[in-house]
């Protein structure tokens, strides 16, 4: 018999919708509206999705992200009592070292990266290895709307709604073979238009590398994100195509991804290689556990304003205790 | 007093980036975590204002100007104004006010430490700063403020500490306490006298 365990993260009918999101309702509703009368106009349907969220800049997406939009299922999953970082911040405060280590740099250097036409290499253990066009990879699969916590590691955080399908569909897609335990993703490599790979002082050694367990990655939360904000992502974001592990700090989320591969030896991350006693390979968020540096207790939800800075307790697992099972029996202070 | 201008001006430059800063937070020019940004800017201003006032002293010997040294202790205590904001900062928008925080990264975490040790320094040479202890200490009042020396390798690795990815910035900054730190050796010093005086005799004749 199949007993299906709902996740605790997963709404019940029966659970009471907050006043905080009962009154932004409204204003869903009348963007998904205004989404439908979009879609249902030939016309229109590239134009942007300006409406849903407040500020959102509008931006050109291309052809094979618009046909997927219409069908998008909004709002998947939710951040209960959580409120949304504004667009303006979740663009223009971001770590995105291949554009330099500043938190302005990205989105004043991301501007000149080629995110058309974008390949991704799959290789390693899968049965349908190759180079795949982000339209052959995206196409299979449904648009959802998924609103997670983004936990940085370096103690802030922010509320992004993201757009995209699981990262399992896409694994599914191209096959995982009986020998393979992990992935492995890779970040471009493109020093013309990414300054922060010019730096002569840099430790990273690029490709900026992440990996999961492969039943970390099958976990429904693992996420592919193709957009945010209702519109495409913006390329200081991590276009065309990003991880999304909201359990984990955000370095592992990596972004703009041309390779992924199945391996069966734990790949080694870039973070683990620059200081390993910093940062280990799991990475889940954790309170109790604090980076050597500093304390992961709180964390500073962004905006944080001067006056009322908003310093909150950070939540195990980021509050996504669904995956506990994935590290049952596992030492949590010493695979950090 | 002397340089009266000068020392104005001094006053004046070294009080706006904090004034600058702080309007920037206020009106929303510094981003969504402006707390963290005052105190990185505040920490980086008040290394820079530390290498300055440890400049005085070679731009006094190379130029014979005096009022370089007379800027030099207004210096150093806008050094620790700084540093007072920067820990008020980071007791205030990133420890949030919590106590128990600030004690467990005092005692846990070697960059706050070293900070915090800087800090201490800093304190004995910013209240013995006056005439008076200058008069009251004598001899020992040199031998004390030579402290500054190590608050500024303190300082370096407090920064070191926070690097994570690019040590270029970094690198910049410790060149240029290295090389001031080095002109502190007697032969340098001496050296860079001669060269001045040279200079100042024959503006046009120096070779290197």
């Amino acid at each position: 018999m199949l007993i299906r365990v709902p996740p605790s993260s997963r709404a019940l009918e029966s659970e009471v919708t907050p006043e905080s999101v009962y009154l932004s309702r409204r204003k869903l509703m009348q963007g998904s509206l205004a989404l439908a009368a979009m879609a249902a106009m030939p016309g229109l349907a590239s134009a942007d999705t300006q409406g849903v969220y407040a500020d959102v800049e509008p931006s050109k997406a291309p052809g094979w992200f618009d046909e997927k939009l219409a069908g998008a299922r909004w709002q998947a999953i939710t951040a209960k009592g959580e409120s949304i970082t504004p667009f303006k911040d979740a663009t223009h405060y971001n770590n995105f070292y291949e554009f330099g280590t500043g938190k302005g740099d990205p989105a004043a250097n991301a501007g000149k990266l080629q995110v058309e036409p974008w390949t991704v290499m799959v290789d390693g253990e899968v049965s349908n290895p190759g180079r795949y066009s982000i339209e052959d990879l995206v196409k299979p699969h449904a648009f959802e709307e998924r609103i997670y916590r983004l936990r940085c590691v370096e103690a802030w955080s922010m509320v992004i709604p993201w757009l995209g399908f699981p990262l399992a569909d896409l694994l599914k897609q191209v096959g995982p073979t009986s020998a393979a335990r992990y992935v492995r993703f890779e970040t471009l490599v493109d020093p013309e238009r990414m300054p922060g790979q010019r730096s002569g002082f840099s430790l990273i050694d690029w490709p900026y590398v992440e990996g999961l367990r492969l039943d970390e990655a099958m976990h429904p939360l693992a996420f592919m994100a193709v957009g945010m904000y209702g519109r495409v992502l913006p390329n200081q974001n991590g276009a065309p195509l990003r991880l999304v592990v909201p359990w984990k700090y955000g370095f592992k989320s990596i972004k703009s991804i041309v390779r992924i591969s199945l391996v069966n030896e734990a790949p080694k991350t870039t973070w683990e290689r620059i200081a390993p006693n910093e940062y280990g390979f799991y990475a889940n968020v954790n309170p109790q556990v604090d980076h050597p540096r500093w304390s992961q207790a709180t964390e500073r939800r962004l905006p944080s304003g001067l006056f009322s800075p908003n310093v909150i307790d950070t939540r195990m697992f980021n509050g996504y205790e669904e995956v506990a099972d994935l590290y049952a029996g596992m030492d949590l202070a010493r695979y950090y | 007093m002397r340089y009266k201008l000068w020392r104005v001006a001094v006053f004046l430059a070294a009080s706006v980036p904090p004034l600058y800063w702080l309007y920037g937070a206020v009106f929303g020019l510094l981003g969504p975590d402006p707390g963290k940004v005052l105190v990185d800017n505040l920490g980086l201003g008040a290394l820079i204002l530390l290498l300055i006032t440890l400049a005085m002293t070679p731009l006094q010997q190379v130029t014979r100007w005096g009022g370089w040294i007379a800027v030099r202790r207004q210096l150093g205590l806008w050094c620790f104004a700084y540093v007072v904001l920067h820990l008020s900062g980071y007791a205030l928008f990133i420890a949030g006010l919590r106590l128990e925080l600030v004690l467990r990264d005092l005692s846990e975490r070697p960059y706050i430490i070293v900070g915090a040790l800087a800090f201490i320094g800093l304190c004995a040479l910013a209240v013995t700063s006056n005439r008076f202890s200058i008069r009251r200490l004598g001899r020992k009042w040199k031998a004390l403020h030579r402290l500054v020396y190590a608050i500024l390798l303190l300082a370096l690795l407090h920064m070191l500490w926070v690097v994570r990815a690019d040590l270029g910035e970094w690198l910049a900054y410790a060149l240029i306490g290295g090389t001031l730190l080095l002109m502190r050796l007697s032969s340098v010093a001496g050296g860079l006298q001669r060269a001045g005086a040279l200079f100042r005799e024959h503006p046009k004749k120096i070779e290197i």
